[in-house]
């Protein structure tokens, strides 16, 4: 009773361990056979590169939402990386205690934030700011970008805080025994060592910028067009998913699956760079 | 030209502190901003009426049934499986080629954006299991999108467990079984309901994927298999289309008390686990 309670139970954590490859197979499988078809049918360089997307005409180019994909996400990575990581060091390097306590459930709760709040506030303030103050319509690439910035903190600020902390404790001593300032020894010794995680807090950064949906449908202005300026309206890869999945159907369903298919290859190669880097170490 | 390291000290930590304390700022203000606006919104009726006239007016009853009836939905599934994948991977194995696929799929699923989730749950679960806009295919989408937050943190809860808790139970002729069950899961129980509530936390906050599979339906769900709208749906329609700010300013007060206590809650549970490891 005892062995066969003992196998049973090995054979049964195995089988629940597969749940998560069955996940990944059953999801990629579904998107792929949902989308490819009319990839096949408009062909895959005029799906990719097309410039017009109108479904009622039959009309299936995406190029102009990978560029506002690309350039909502750079912003939000121009924006935020640079933020997290200074985050990241204060808390690693100069936080008091006390203060560092405050932050960290505060960096949690931010992550737990519903997106459509991020966006409502958006919508709110940062929109009409840059209608106001630097023209243009508001809704535009730029105040997409300042939201992702805002939602991407908590990813980028624990990431790399966790890998600067792994760091041996000698490396920072010896650096200031020989000297060096506080800032010196963060900017010659911690930074370059802690790289690939910060590489990683990064790119996993970027990913979930280009993975957002909810919160950049409402303030981005969804217009089908490739932008001439950070304050033109763009629409994203996620957004025209999120915009038109309510009523579409036939090969208009299935070119939204097949913008899915795209999202999903970006984002599977940004995570396996990540994991790779992550592991190499 | 050479900055004096003295003179950059100071530049860089006043830098740092200022990005550091503007974060803070930003997420204050939100919360503030939202809560000052939303909460003389919410009062009993506000709590217990159900959206009458689109949501002009009524309350907020059948999204809160609905939220939590997905959310549950979802984390009943989840939590099997993404324990016992946490225990396999802990307990049973080593690093080999199998773990490591499993770990790669891990990781891959807790990158997918929520949209992709949204898209595969409308076509697998409402269309091809013909589930329909239901409480169950919202929640299963869900219970899709959570595993890996469960899986790691259960994981890490198991591995923070001292070995000499397994020698000692070993030694005195326990099974791995009967080790993983007597002397290994009370250990980590707190870890690992700590990573459920994240995961409980994450299918409150979520809309793309559910508003694919749950539905927008208003009514009170009578069953798993009613339609239904959360809470962060019905804030969305509310605020996008315009029909009602102040509703959608109580709304979006409500799921942020919520994600609050749930935050308050797991990192109580965290704290409690640490104090006890030392």
């Amino acid at each position: 009773m005892k062995k066969f309670k003992e196998k049973l139970s090995g054979r049964v954590f195995f089988a629940l361990a597969l749940s998560s490859i069955s996940a990944l197979a059953l999801i990629t499988v579904f998107i792929i056979v949902q989308g490819v078809p009319i990839i096949a049918e408009v062909g895959f360089v005029n799906f990719i590169f097309g410039m017009s997307w109108a479904p009622s005409h039959g009309e299936y180019g995406i190029f102009p939402m990978i560029i506002g994909s690309v350039t909502v996400t750079l912003g939000a990575a121009i924006l935020g990386v640079p933020v997290g990581l200074c985050c990241a060091i204060f808390l690693s390097e100069f936080a008091p205690a006390r203060l560092r306590n405050l932050f960290r459930p505060a960096i949690q709760l931010l992550a737990g934030i519903p997106s459509v709040v991020y966006g409502f506030w958006g919508l709110l303030f940062i929109v009409p700011f840059i209608r106001n103050v630097l023209g243009g319509p508001g809704l535009s690439i730029l105040a997409g970008a300042v939201i992702l910035a805002i939602m991407i903190l908590p990813t980028v600020i624990s990431i790399s805080e966790v890998s600067i902390l792994a760091l041996p404790r000698q490396y920072k001593e010896g650096a200031l025994a020989l000297g060096l300032t506080h800032w010196q020894t963060i900017r010659s010794v911690i930074l370059p060592s802690a790289k690939s995680g910060i590489v990683a807090a990064v790119i996993l950064g970027v990913g979930r910028a280009i993975g957002e949906t909810m919160a950049v449908i409402m303030v981005l202005g969804n217009a089908v067009a490739v932008p001439t300026s950070i304050l033109d309206p763009v629409r994203t890869l996620t957004t025209n998913i999120g915009i038109e999945m309510g009523y579409a159907s036939g090969p208009h369903r299935q070119a939204l699956f097949a913008t899915g298919i795209v999202l999903f290859v970006i984002i599977m190669a940004l995570n396996s760079t990540a994991q790779y880097i992550t592991r190499k170490k | 030209m050479k900055i004096n390291p003295r003179v950059s000290e100071k530049i860089a930590k006043g830098l740092i502190w200022s990005a550091a304390l503007s974060v803070l700022a930003v997420l204050v203000g939100i919360i503030i901003f939202i809560l000052a606006k939303g909460l003389p919104i919410i009062n009993w009726s506000f709590l217990t009426e159900i959206p009458r006239n689109m949501g002009r007016s009524g309350g907020v009853a059948s999204p809160i049934v609905g939220t939590l009836f997905v959310a549950a939905v979802a984390v009943v599934l989840a939590v099997p499986f993404g324990i016992g994948t946490a225990f396999y991977l802990a307990e049973y194995t080593r690093e080999n080629a199998v773990t490591r696929i499993i770990r790669f799929s891990a990781e891959s699923l807790a990158g997918i954006p929520s949209i992709v989730y949204g898209l595969f749950g409308f076509i697998f679960f409402v269309i091809y299991l013909d589930l329909g806009w239901s409480v169950l295919s919202g929640g299963l989408t869900l219970a899709f999108m959570i595993l890996p937050t469960v899986i790691r943190t259960s994981e890490e809860a198991i591995r923070a467990v001292p070995d000499t808790y397994r020698e000692v139970s070993f030694s005195l002729g326990g099974t791995k079984w009967q080790t993983i069950r007597k002397a290994v899961f009370p250990s980590a129980i707190q870890g690992i309901t700590n990573g459920v509530i994240l995961g409980l936390g994450r299918c409150v906050a979520e809309t793309a994927a559910v508003i694919l599979t749950a539905g927008t339906a208003l009514r009170m769900p009578a069953s798993i298999f009613s339609p239904t709208r959360t809470m962060a749906i019905h804030f969305f329609i509310l605020a996008r289309e315009g029909i009602s700010m102040d509703n959608a300013y109580g709304t979006a007060a409500l799921l942020i008390i919520l994600i609050f206590f749930i935050n308050v809650v797991a990192n109580a549970l965290v704290n409690r686990f640490v104090a006890k490891g030392r």
